[in-house]
């Protein structure tokens, strides 16, 4: 697999030092056995890793402990957002062991416990954390092998292990792992080399399992960042500038002071903190601030002509087939392609900024000791937090601790620690640990959002549906996703750079959801030129095994071509792949009138990751895809003017709620023949075209805009 | 282009008084200034953080708790204003060690992906289910429409109800202490 960087994606060198932190490991860790896990994948060889040196020197994944006690604990840096991945390694790790899940414990997102990890994103937890704790689990069960073997005198081979027991039935003999560990101090270093069991032999992954923290949730017990407390901990907040830009004149803080709060301004920041949340908002309110606001003023209603104007340079997304260097040759012969096609169609499609809106904001509890800072923050990168906050009290990242309990949401949104930072700061100069939580209106203004996009296409078509010629640009919003699964002669693809008005990061699934909205639109207004089935046009001009697998099972399901269409309804189908995995969506909606409010009554998605792990978990994550892709094609949209958000709130920008919500209807398809890819983005990536495909099919109207429908579809 | 932000008058009535609250069967005397929010005073001085922040504008129902059976949102009311009412948060469910049907529900149906809603649904549809025991589509739409599920498990969340509404349904042809709250 090539991972390929992606600009919206933050990155960071990997920095970890093995030697010292295998030596504090165990020190920790006390007796038992332990399982070094090297990263084996294809992510740290691409960076160049520390790989050259030999294994000692190469950077650690992941470590398994299996204590005294017998439990098995893992150790990693991934963190759980709600993509149930905390669900989905236990089984892995378990799987291995041959132990009940729930015997499995995970330190997840801990930078003191737990070894260096970039961050939970790209949808890479799946195709590289999960292989690399099989394999720990995996040495760790014939680490307990051999330790039985040597205690009871007998051939490894007569052994079983099951149920968290080593058993030699022929004397009827069995030690638990606890048993076994007793008094040891066992340590191994594995590479990829360690054989795993086959998929089609397992019994425990591949199986829906249910949440391991559900009954904690249910109860109201899980503590996310924001419930965290701490002994003699104060509540904090921040002043933002009036509009983006805006820079602070001055700051009267004595009223705020006088209240018996710290006040504290540090540059442009500017902070209290108190004793009690609502002394603080007196506090705050109680600032007495003169800002200079930036000349800078954009607005949403011109943007899209601002990001084509402020475009800087092309960069082709890797070298696929056909695809355009920028070469005088390959440029003539896509004009050719255009001229000799029996049809040209020339388009553009525009996608908004959208906002991520996690339902917990960003929180952050930060507590010194002495020189050291704990923070407890919701971030998918605690790591790239610890080095945020390192570099902002410019302390070395030893002495700075972050922990990520189980988040309420990220979808791509946080892989930044603000809030983190803000609470250090005012813990700093209080001398007490302070907690900050964003509100709803600074998350939806200062956090940052889904890049908004122009994409241009222009193509080529003979009229017997075979496709001649593929330009396609993509202004601003990325190029995860651009690259065209149909097999076109002639093709130019290219991505601009632009200057955003607006803070842009990741976002699920990232671009791809906005080159796919350009293209199976795009290919569904082809379809209807040459007059051929959306489902045939596609698969005409389709060879990849995989991806005609999910439209066929996709249209099978929604019985396309079949199907009777309502008065003021419309059926829509959209396909495409991202991230090793392929799917294929059909929509059907109806209009209602005279509202001309779109209600999508039914949406089936066919989706393919390889080798299932968790089946019910799986179609959870299509579901939730389905309902976060429906909001931000039908009507979310971050509106502003004059260098302000015009809708920071619940009640002004609109997400999906209940009576946005179709039938869905998942068709998995369990290739076990391939490794398991990540499935908490690509499930989206096709929503947005299929319900406008089949909004054409209702009304004759095309609309090339996300959101596709804000108001409803009066016309 | 100067902008000014002027302080604004400290926020009226904030001498602090004796508020009692009853909460999950419990009586606590809360020292407080009446003007706070129920979930500030919930979270911050009982230290019951089931009940969640979302958006501070009844717009989202993480908050939800219920005063005498009735769903509400504590983000935006006031605490003295359920002074001496019967509140019960989702910690405050569980009767006996035994989980209310629509928590066993939800687990059941396995609905959470990040769990942040899941509090203020379970209370909600609690609430939604002793009105209307065997709610129709439409029903649920209505009453639960100001919950906001940012995973977007409103699928699994609908039929969890409906599993609930069926458990109820036994508990109370069982004469058994189904669920009151």
């Amino acid at each position: 697999m090539l991972l390929e960087p992606e600009r919206y994606e933050h990155y960071e060198d990997l920095f970890y030092h093995f030697e010292a932190t295998r030596r504090e490991f165990i020190k920790v860790v006390g007796g038992g056995i332990v399982v070094l896990c090297l990263c084996g994948d294809a992510l740290a060889q691409g960076r160049g890793g520390r790989g050259s040196g030999g294994a000692a020197s190469q950077d650690l994944g992941a470590w398994l402990h299996i204590g005294e006690d017998g439990v098995a604990t893992v150790y990693t840096g991934k963190v759980e957002l709600g993509q149930n991945i905390r669900t989905s390694l236990a089984q892995a790790v378990a799987e291995e062991l041959r132990v009940p899940p729930k015997s499995v414990q995970l330190v997840m997102g801990d930078t003191d416990l737990v070894p260096f990890d970039m961050g939970t994103f790209g949808s890479l937890t799946t195709p590289t954390m999960s292989p690399q704790l099989r394999r720990a689990a995996a040495s760790a069960r014939e680490m307990l092998l051999d330790l039985a073997a040597e205690q009871w005198k007998v051939e490894r081979i007569s052994l079983v292990v099951a149920e968290g027991k080593v058993t030699h039935a022929a004397t009827n003999r069995s030690l638990t792992f606890g048993q076994l560990t007793r008094g040891q101090k066992l340590m191994r270093t594995i590479g990829g080399d360690i054989p795993l069991t086959p998929v089609d032999q397992w019994k425990i992954a591949g199986k829906s399992l249910r949440k391991v923290s559900g009954t904690e949730v249910v109860t109201g017990q899980h503590r996310h960042a924001s419930d965290i407390k701490r002994p003699g901990m104060m509540y904090g907040k921040v002043l933002r500038p009036p509009s983006f830009g805006a820079t602070l004149s001055s700051a009267n803080l004595s009223a705020a002071e006088a209240m018996g709060a710290i006040a504290l301004r540090d540059g442009d920041f500017v902070g209290v903190a108190a004793t009690s949340d609502h002394l603080a908002s007196q506090a705050f309110q109680a600032i007495d601030a003169k800002w200079q606001s930036s000349q800078q003023s954009s607005s949403s209603g011109e943007l899209f002509d601002h990001l084509k104007k402020s475009a800087t340079q092309a960069q082709v997304p890797g070298r696929a087939p056909g695809t355009s260097l920028g070469d005088a040759d390959s440029r003539v012969r896509l004009e050719q392609g255009i001229t000799s096609a029996d049809l040209k169609l020339e388009q553009t499609y525009t996608v908004a900024y959208i906002a991520h809106a996690p339902l917990e904001p960003r929180a952050a509890v930060a507590e010194w000791n002495g020189d050291k800072l704990t923070v407890w923050t919701g971030t998918q990168r605690p790591f790239g937090v610890r080095g945020e906050l390192a570099q902002a009290f410019r302390i070395s990242e030893e002495r700075v601790r972050v922990i990520a309990p189980d988040t309420g949401g990220g979808y791509g949104g946080k892989q930044t620690g603000e809030a983190a930072i803000e609470a250090a700061r005012l813990a700093k100069a209080s001398g007490k640990p302070v907690k900050v939580v964003w509100t709803r209106e600074e998350e939806f203004s200062w956090a940052y959002f889904r890049p908004a996009g122009v994409i241009e296409v222009r193509s080529g078509v003979m009229k017997d549906g075979t496709l001649t010629a593929w330009e396609f640009h993509n202004y601003n919003s990325g190029a995860s996703g651009i690259r065209t699964p149909y097999n076109i002669p002639n093709q130019k693809i290219q991505f601009h750079q632009t200057q955003s008005p607006l803070r842009q990061g990741s976002y699920r699934a990232l671009a791809a959801t906005a080159n796919h909205f350009a293209r199976e639109t795009h290919l569904d207004e082809l379809a209807q030129a040459v007059k051929i089935d959306p489902v045939q046009f596609r698969l005409k001009n389709l060879t990849d095994e995989r991806q005609r697998a999910v439209l066929e099972a996709a249209a099978e399901r929604f019985q396309w071509g079949k199907r009777k269409k309502g008065k003021d309804e419309g059926f829509g189908i959209a396909c495409g792949n991202e991230k090793n995995s392929v799917v294929a969506t059909c929509a059907r909606i109806k209009i209602e009138r005279p509202s001309g409010r779109v209600r999508v009554l039914h949406v089936v998605t066919a989706f393919e990751c390889g080798a299932i792990i968790n089946p019910d978990h799986l179609r959870n994550q299509i579901e939730g895809c389905t309902v976060m892709g429906l909001g931000g094609a039908l009507f979310e949209a971050v509106e502003f003017e004059n260098g302000k958000i015009s809708n920071p709130r619940f009640s002004k920008y609109r997400v999906p709620r209940f009576s946005d919500t179709p039938h869905i209807e998942t068709v998995l398809l369990d290739r076990k023949d391939l490794p398991s890819a990540g499935a908490g983005e690509t499930p989206m990536v096709v929503v947005a075209p299929a319900i406008g495909n089949a909004l054409f099919d209702a009304t004759g109207v095309r609309l090339r805009s996300m959101p596709l429908a804000p108001k409803g579809m009066v016309a | 282009m100067a902008e000014t932000r002027g302080a604004q008058p400290a926020i009226s009535g904030a001498r602090a008084e004796v508020v009692e609250l009853r909460v999950n069967g419990i009586r606590h005397s809360v020292h407080t200034s009446p003007e706070r929010s129920l979930l500030s005073v919930l979270r911050e001085d009982l230290d019951l953080t089931g009940a969640k922040y979302g958006c501070g504008e009844g717009q989202c129902g993480a908050c939800t708790v219920l005063v005498d059976g009735q769903p509400v949102r504590s983000c935006i009311t006031r605490v003295s204003a359920v002074a001496r009412k019967k509140i019960t948060t989702i910690e405050g469910l569980a009767k006996n060690g035994r989980l209310h049907p629509v928590q066993e529900a939800f687990l059941e149906v396995d609905v959470m992906q990040c769990g942040y809603c899941t509090p203020g649904m379970i209370l909600s549809a609690v609430a939604l289910l002793k009105k209307h025991p065997h709610p129709s589509d439409e029903e649920i739409e209505r009453s639960m429409e100001g919950n906001v599920c940012r995973c977007g498990t409103y699928p699994r969340i609908r039929a969890a109800l409906r599993i609930a509404a069926q458990k109820m349904e036994l508990l109370s042809k069982e004469g058994g202490h189904a669920a009151g709250t």
